[in-house]
């Protein structure tokens, strides 16, 4: 990825039931968006725990999103 | 299957019933009556006409009251029936013939050439795309184009398309071939031809639905002439996120955002010109979400809604008509638009209509919306001709107020709006109970056509180190167009613990099933990956094909490389990079992964119905019918609950003997242990497995039971306005009733009457309409006429609710005079007595006077309010309320019947005010979700749940307070919290919000979904 300029590294914590079908979904409809962003299913957005947003900047991640 | 609920005639040399059901229709209600009857051991064959099931519902945007998304609602049924091993999806097919008896039918169907072999097709799409042919969609009603081989909409089961030879070039002109020519694996086949089936069943569900009233037949609102008059089904499409404009509001002459909006209502309703003089049921909430969703969508849009009255009858509609007002600013006007005209430069369109006050009005739009009712489909009539049931005089079936689902011809049933125009939650209630009538009648076929997979006994990997195989999808080009698929693989080969990695054009193909298993024996798999789509329409398939290799389901994991990645980037470097990125995070998952033990625990096959009312009564004898005992629990001293009160229905009923019929059958029935006088003091236990103590005047008696119904009912709301209780000539109209049934001579001088409307309803302290007021007071006002005719009677009300066919008994109150005379909330008629002699002084909006009155009578029509005993029956079972104190159901659309506590089930007034027909189909169909869990010997659980680890729980007792199902409860004897696996929905919630990590959620452990986070920024190096 080098040479590319920054590549933000974002998480996407999505519900099983709705955020992550609505990727689906736009998946489906051909909708373009930044190629960054990384998609973690959850069961429901519940289940978030603060852990993992901490968890994936620690990691690296330049920005966590909860979606559901 | 077991045996169980096998109601056994036991008569032998009589030919067999068949255990097979067939469902005509493939709509939200045929969906729900397969999976009812599916689920309990039938064999189901939906026959479909149209090439995907979904019907109605999958073209709407929103649904009413609660805005949730259609398609994120029906798409999980649609998923499980398209899965459901013993559901055929016969579509593309109608039925040409019905031969036979209840119980022994033979049916023939025509299977329509599809042109595709679905054995060889993936749906991978290339053929749509490359398809040169354009044809107006079906789905986007005509307002989007689709093209000549077509999957009707993106998310249809099956996901396979067919080509629509009308349009097709191959079969018109004998050019093009591209699909064919494009085709991965060759399954276009230009020669398929039409076939005819024979089906044998038991029983046969009629669910053709609804179509649209043609706008057209209202020319002087210019549909078809001016392009910015559209239907509502149309502008579902364009509020749709999947519609042609992508959920932008857009008017059709310019593509320009519309600022000012007008609905026109009963366009095709209550209209005798064009021939449907009932009710649509649905138009006025389908015209409020519609508006409220704009207003949602687009700051600053003026929605006007024109109407005759706003039919705001079901659960949560008043206050989601009042929010529409007040919080959207959605502007209602009380009245009839007479023509809409265009305006030539703007494409604007002229409302002319007569206001309330009588004045000539009129008003320019940017877009004009028609709320088209409903009508019985297209070949509806064919349908009923061949099935040989008759149809009411507007199309719909035929059937009776306490048989509500059963048609004129033994053995085939009706739902949805084949039976009237009626909403989504009704559709599915009908549904439920049309499949409750099917069991009834093949009970004792149940579970013998019914296939069960077998499966090897799983391997054991405890101990063992990870050994990962990776298979990566092309799904044709979908896939490898964007990401280097080989390069994906590649990589896959170099992360750890990863011993095969393999690339394929569709590995959801059976060749690639057999693929997989190969792999897992070959090079000792005990975790596979796939990265293809989306686990979502996917998982279960391959999941399953790890379970025919012996390996645990839970051993698998999914990256989601199409859906979210090769569809939504067109990067290929960059896409190529994501994939990896999300195949090294799959295999980081994976490497976490444990097999999961699931666990059968026991039903107990019989029902517990609480409240022995019209709906438990009705509920238990179908329990009964279908094979399973139950114990009726009725608070009063005798059967029968509000239907005590009620003497005839407006359909001219005779309540009460149906009354003695059914109490005669309840107390005859061998299956029904009845208890008077008695009460649910105790409750414990979960799904499968209930334990209940029934408290009677002299014992209390330990009872169990595998699912719970609750039908408790609701009371009459006892008046203190308008002089109730202070003059013996002010009366309910449940009185009235009951006076006109018993001392009908005592009416006869009555001759000036005044009823009035929404006495405890539809106020600051009932935010509910009460549904069957409207109804009752047409029925008691026809029935005072016709003991004297010269009676003179005011119906004072605020807008008249009769909705679908009792419209009719509303239009033949006015012909034979009754006076309808709508009243302002903020000036309600004043009751007055003056030496015994009443007078009523009531201000007419429609003629802006004051009118005095001097009755003889005065029928107050006070609502339904929620039985006094729902708060502590409410606690001990762990079922919520809603905000008026009714019972609230799992979801109000696609479970209007289930709580969300799995296990109980509601019905009849104790959900919500409803009418006689109503609460039969609601307790019938009750009967049927309790009877697909009774007819189980064991349910399977475990799985994704949460588990408390009992050293680390502190008893804090936040997992209980924020579990939404009431599931963790703590345990005296251990300390510690308990969450049982039967009861457990595996949200997770709980042990998002454990302070102490005590509670982990199988297969989304912490370990396992921070596994993910790990390896993301690790770079790829290829």
């Amino acid at each position: 990825m080098e040479g590319l300029g920054f590549a933000p590294k974002i998480v996407a914590f999505c519900c099983q039931y709705c955020a992550y079908n609505a990727a689906d979904l736009a998946g489906s409809m051909r909708l373009q968006y930044s190629p960054y962003v990384r998609i973690i299913r959850l069961l429901c957005t519940g289940k978030i725990d603060s852990l993992y947003i901490l968890k994936a900047f620690e990691e690296g991640a330049d920005a966590v999103f909860v979606a559901g | 299957m077991s045996s169980k609920g096998n109601a056994g005639n036991g008569d032998v040399g009589v030919s067999r019933k068949v255990g097979a059901v067939m469902v005509v229709g493939g709509g939200i209600g045929a969906m729900q009556a397969s999976l009812d009857l599916a689920n309990a051991g039938f064999k189901v064959y939906l026959v479909e006409r149209t090439p995907s099931i979904g019907g109605r519902m999958a073209q709407l945007d929103k649904t009413f009251p609660t805005n949730d998304c259609s398609m994120c609602t029906i798409s999980p049924k649609l998923v499980e029936c398209g899965k459901h091993l013993n559901i055929d999806l016969i579509t593309y097919s109608e039925v040409q013939s019905i031969e036979g008896t209840a119980g022994n039918f033979t049916a023939k169907v025509l299977c329509k050439a599809k042109s595709v072999d679905y054995s060889k097709c993936t749906g991978c799409g290339l053929c749509q795309e490359k398809c040169p042919t354009k044809v107006d969609s079906e789905f986007e009603a005509g307002i989007g184009k689709r093209k000549a081989i077509y999957v009707p909409y993106p998310q249809a089961v099956p996901n396979k398309p067919v080509i629509d030879r009308e349009h097709c070039m191959k079969f018109t002109k004998n050019k093009c071939g591209v699909c064919q020519k494009k085709c991965p694996t060759g399954a276009i086949n230009y020669e398929d031809q039409d076939k005819i089936i024979e089906l044998k069943v038991g029983a046969i569900i009629l669910a053709p639905g609804y179509d649209p009233v043609d706008p057209k037949l209202r020319p002087e609102y210019g549909f078809g002439r001016y392009k910015n008059v559209v239907t509502s089904l149309q502008y579902e499409r364009l509020l749709s996120a999947s519609g042609p404009t992508q959920g932008h509001i857009q008017r059709p002459s310019d593509q320009k955002a519309p600022h000012k909006i007008a609905w026109i209502q009963c366009v095709g309703s209550r209209d005798a010109q064009c021939g449907n003089e009932y009710c649509s049921s649905v138009c006025c909430m389908y015209a409020t979400k519609e508006a409220i969703m704009t207003a949602e969508h687009e700051k600053g849009v003026a929605c006007s809604i024109f109407f005759n009255d706003i039919r705001a009858f079901g659960k949560g509609f008043e206050r989601y008509y009042i929010g529409a007002e007040k919080d959207s600013g959605v502007k209602y006007i009380r009245g009839i638009v007479s023509t809409v005209r265009e305006m030539q430069r703007t494409k604007n369109l002229l409302a002319r209509y007569v206001s309330d006050d009588g004045e000539i009005k009129e008003e320019e739009f940017q877009l004009v919306i028609l709320s088209v009712g409903l009508r019985p489909s297209k070949g509806s009539k064919e349908l009923a001709e061949l099935a040989g049931i008759k149809l009411d005089s507007h199309g719909y079936a035929l059937t009776s107020t306490f048989r509500p689902n059963e048609t004129t011809r033994a053995g085939v049933f009706a739902l949805g709006a084949f039976l009237a125009p009626m909403d989504i939650p009704e559709t599915v209630m009908t549904a439920s109970s049309a499949a409750a009538a099917a069991a009834e009648l093949v009970s004792e076929e149940r579970g013998s056509l019914v296939a069960q997979k077998e499966y090897p006994s799983e391997r054991d990997i405890m101990g063992q180190k990870p050994r990962v195989g990776v298979f990566v999808c092309r799904c044709g080009t979908n896939i490898a167009r964007v990401v280097d698929v080989q390069k994906v693989v590649e990589y896959a080969k170099t992360l750890p613990h990863v011993e095969f990695a393999t690339e394929s054009l569709f590995t959801c193909s059976t060749d690639s099933q057999k693929t997989i298993s190969k792999a897992i024996e070959e090079h000792n798999l005990n975790r596979v990956i796939v990265a293809a789509c989306t686990p979502a329409t996917h998982e279960p398939l391959f999941q399953d094909t790890l379970k025919e290799a012996g390996l645990n389901k839970f051993l698998f994991e999914m990256a989601n490389i199409r859906n979210q990645c090769s569809w939504v980037h067109e990067d290929p470097v960059m896409a190529t990079e994501k994939s990896k990125d999300l195949v090294r995070m799959a295999v980081a998952r994976a490497l976490k992964l444990e097999p999961i033990k699931q666990l059968q625990s026991p039903v107990t096959a019989k029902a517990l119905v609480i409240g022995g009312g019209l709906s438990g009564m009705t509920a238990a004898l179908s329990l009964a019918r279908q094979g399973f005992e139950s114990y009726l629990v009725e608070r009063s001293p005798k059967l029968g609950g509000y239907l005590n009160r009620l003497q005839y229905t407006l359909e001219g009923d005779n309540t009460q003997e149906w009354l003695k019929k059914l109490v005669g059958e309840v107390e005859k029935e061998k299956r029904i242990k009845v208890f008077t006088d008695a009460e649910v003091t105790e409750f414990s236990g979960h799904v499968g497995n209930f334990h209940a103590a029934v408290k009677t005047a002299n014992k209390t008696e330990k009872v169990d039971a595998g699912a719970v119904i609750v039908a408790t009912g609701a009371q009459e709301y006892q008046p203190t306005e308008y002089l109730y209780g202070k003059s013996p000539n002010v009366l309910t109209q449940l009185e009235l009733e009951e006076k006109i049934a018993k001392e009908p001579e005592a009416l006869r001088n009555a001759n000036t009457v005044v009823m009035i409307q929404c006495v405890g309803s539809r106020d600051d302290e009932h935010m509910y309409c009460s549904r069957v007021c409207c109804g009752q007071a047409v029925k008691n006002a026809l029935r005072l006429k016709e003991l004297n005719p010269a009676a003179k009677i005011f119906v004072l009300h605020r807008d008249i609710r009769t909705y679908a066919s009792k419209e009719l008994a509303y239009k033949k109150a006015r012909e034979k005079g009754v006076l309808f005379l709508r009243y302002n909330p903020e000036h309600k008629p004043e009751v007055a007595q003056t030496n015994g002699k009443l007078s009523v002084r009531a201000q007419d909006v429609s003629i802006g006077a004051i009118i005095d009155i001097k009755p003889d009578i005065v029928v107050l029509s006070a609502g339904i309010k929620p039985h006094e005993t729902n708060p502590t029956l409410g606690s001990l079972l762990k079922v919520p309320l809603d905000r008026d104190g009714f019972y609230l159901e799992a979801h109000l659309k696609l479970r209007p019947l289930d709580f969300s506590s799995e296990g109980i089930f509601l019905c009849g007034l104790a959900h919500s005010p409803k009418y006689i027909e109503e609460s039969v189909a609601q307790a019938r169909g009750a009967a049927s979700r309790a009877a697909s869990l009774l007819s189980k010997d064991f349910l399977t659980v475990g799985g994704v749940i949460s588990v408390v680890n009992p050293e680390k729980c502190v008893a804090c007792l936040t997992c209980v307070r924020v579990c939404p199902y009431g599931v963790p409860a703590f345990k005296d004897e251990e300390g510690a919290v308990y969450i049982e696996p039967a009861s457990c929905q595996g949200c997770g919630i709980c042990a998002g919000a454990c302070p102490n990590k005590a509670i982990e959620v199988q297969h989304y452990k912490d370990r396992q979904v921070v596994a993910k986070c790990k390896v993301l920024c690790e770079v790829s190096k290829t």
